[in-house]
């Protein structure tokens, strides 16, 4: 009577968006500076799927356990290690991300997978989150797909993960953080600039690296090349 | 229809119960029906602010508990006859607080009073978020420094998440009251202006409640500040308070540097 037949077995791929980590030579100061960093916000990689890009440095194998060591104790999540020889990745380890070779995505050459493989595409699909009210200390806006706006402060403590650009009709006192899937493009925009961060397609820039003058003016904020700029606006 | 009032700020030492003492105070003053009600449970301190400390005999969670009911455990303040007191537990702690167990002792006293305003405990956990369940109306309690301001901010994302009336997709009538507000360091820069709260905050102003040595007497005399010393500068400010919550329309007075003749001169000259 089982007239049920059971599916053969499927694989899905599924693209996220997850934070690169992406340590620069010399080691010894971009984990100072890391330190600093976490100091100042202890929880911020806890919870967020971290991919550990060594691509840029050199290590020899000791140097990099002790380094995964160190990254452990800072409560890192590591989701994928990418940039190391494939061999130093003991079966403990996380996996190997090869982002270089994306192309080669057809992780085998069955038919099954190939049938998946039109969802992973993305689709250019141009939204906006419009926010109107202030967003709270402790409130995290997370909209991955396109521009938030908000009609209204963000305070301190709280944060705004934008896909594309950040507008924010009141005063920026929190974070923002705009093209988070690694969008260049993408501007914040603010009435008066009290910001704890900016972000914009992965580089920050915090207050003590910002000039005291645009504290508490309309800005708007930009990336050139890996620099974020800021401009007084009218 | 009988208000719930919380009586909320985040952060601890701000000002809340003296708050909540004070404010149900003035308003059995101008004659409504008023119970204080303690929901923090494990350290209570509304009945020390109320005198009533000898006089507790059943608590909010001998009530929630079934092992007495409300009348019996209502509170009837000695000055005036239309204000209770609803005691916390002082040897329990909050997880003896029952989500449906609040909910009865709440309904219940709404039908009974005119207002019924929860003095919450400090911290954004399970006491705070129950003390603010069912509230219609949240008086923020901030201080006029950086921390105490953030707190507020946290709480009032809370109570536009956790709440009741957020749940049904209405909202709870926000009203921010800054208390200790130092009118000697007014102006000098060392703490922040009533303006730059109002704004950071962003929710309808209250009142401004001056730092001042009546209410320290008034607390340890166990008498709110509005019945001991009303002439007081600051019970002045909380019975003004008090009527803005009825609605009155009475202009905010924001406490001041006390000016000396030459700065009084000066500052006449320049205007």
């Amino acid at each position: 009577m089982l007239a049920q037949t059971r599916r053969s077995f499927s694989f899905q791929g599924r693209s996220f968006l997850a934070f690169v980590l992406a340590p620069s030579a010399p080691l010894h100061d971009w984990v100072q500076e890391l330190e600093a960093w976490t100091a100042k916000s202890p929880d911020f990689f806890s919870k967020k799927p971290v991919i550990l890009d060594l691509s840029g440095i050199s290590l020899n194998k000791a140097d990099f356990t002790e380094f995964l060591m160190l990254l452990r104790t800072r409560k890192f999540r590591l989701l994928s290690i990418e940039g190391v020889d494939p061999d130093w990745l003991e079966p403990e380890l996380e996996p190997l991300a090869d982002s270089k070779h994306n192309k080669d995505f057809q992780i085998a050459q069955s038919e099954l997978v190939k049938s998946s493989l039109s969802v992973l595409q993305n689709t250019p699909d141009i939204k906006t989150l419009i926010l109107n009210n202030p967003v709270r200390s402790g409130q995290s806006i997370h909209f991955p797909s396109g521009d938030v706006t908000i009609i209204g402060s963000v305070a301190s403590g709280a944060e705004i993960i934008s896909g594309g650009s950040i507008h924010i009709y009141g005063t920026l006192r929190g974070r923002a953080f705009a093209g988070s899937a690694g969008n260049e493009k993408a501007r914040i925009f603010c009435n008066r600039f009290e910001a704890e961060l900016l972000v914009i397609g992965g580089i920050y820039k915090s207050p003590e690296n910002i000039d005291k003058d645009f504290y508490g003016k309309p800005v708007q904020a930009w990336l050139e090349g890996k620099m974020i700029k800021l401009k007084q606006m009218e | 229809m009988a208000k719930v009032v919380v009586v909320t700020s985040g952060k601890g030492g701000v000002g809340k119960t003296t708050s909540t003492a004070a404010l149900g105070a003035a308003l059995a003053q101008n004659g409504q029906s008023v119970v204080v009600v303690d929901f923090d449970i494990g350290l209570r301190n509304l009945d020390l602010m109320m005198g009533a400390e000898r006089r507790v005999i059943f608590d909010l969670i001998n009530v929630i508990q079934g092992s007495a009911n409300l009348s019996q455990a209502l509170i009837r303040d000695k000055r005036l006859e239309n204000l209770y007191l609803l005691a916390a537990s002082q040897t329990r702690d909050k997880n003896a607080l029952t989500e449906k167990g609040v909910l009865q002792v709440i309904s219940e006293l709404r039908k009974k009073f005119d207002w019924v305003l929860c003095d919450s405990p400090a911290g954004i956990e399970r006491g705070a978020v129950l003390a603010m369940k069912h509230a219609d109306i949240a008086i923020i309690i901030a201080n006029p420094e950086i921390s105490s301001v953030r707190d507020s901010d946290r709480i009032i994302g809370l109570l536009d998440a956790k709440t009741e009336r957020a749940k049904n997709g209405q909202e709870v009538e926000k009203h921010l009251l800054i208390t200790r507000f130092d009118s000697s360091r007014a102006g000098t820069g060392e703490m922040l202006e009533v303006d730059d709260i109002s704004d950071i905050l962003s929710i309808p102003l209250l009142g401004v409640v001056p730092e001042s040595k009546d209410i320290l007497s008034a607390s340890n005399l166990g008498i709110p500040v509005t019945l001991s010393n009303k002439n007081s500068t600051s019970a002045q400010a909380y019975s003004d308070a008090a009527k803005r919550l009825n609605k009155e329309d009475i202009p905010i007075i924001i406490p001041t540097k006390k000016r000396n003749f030459l700065a009084g001169w000066f500052s006449g000259r320049a205007a």
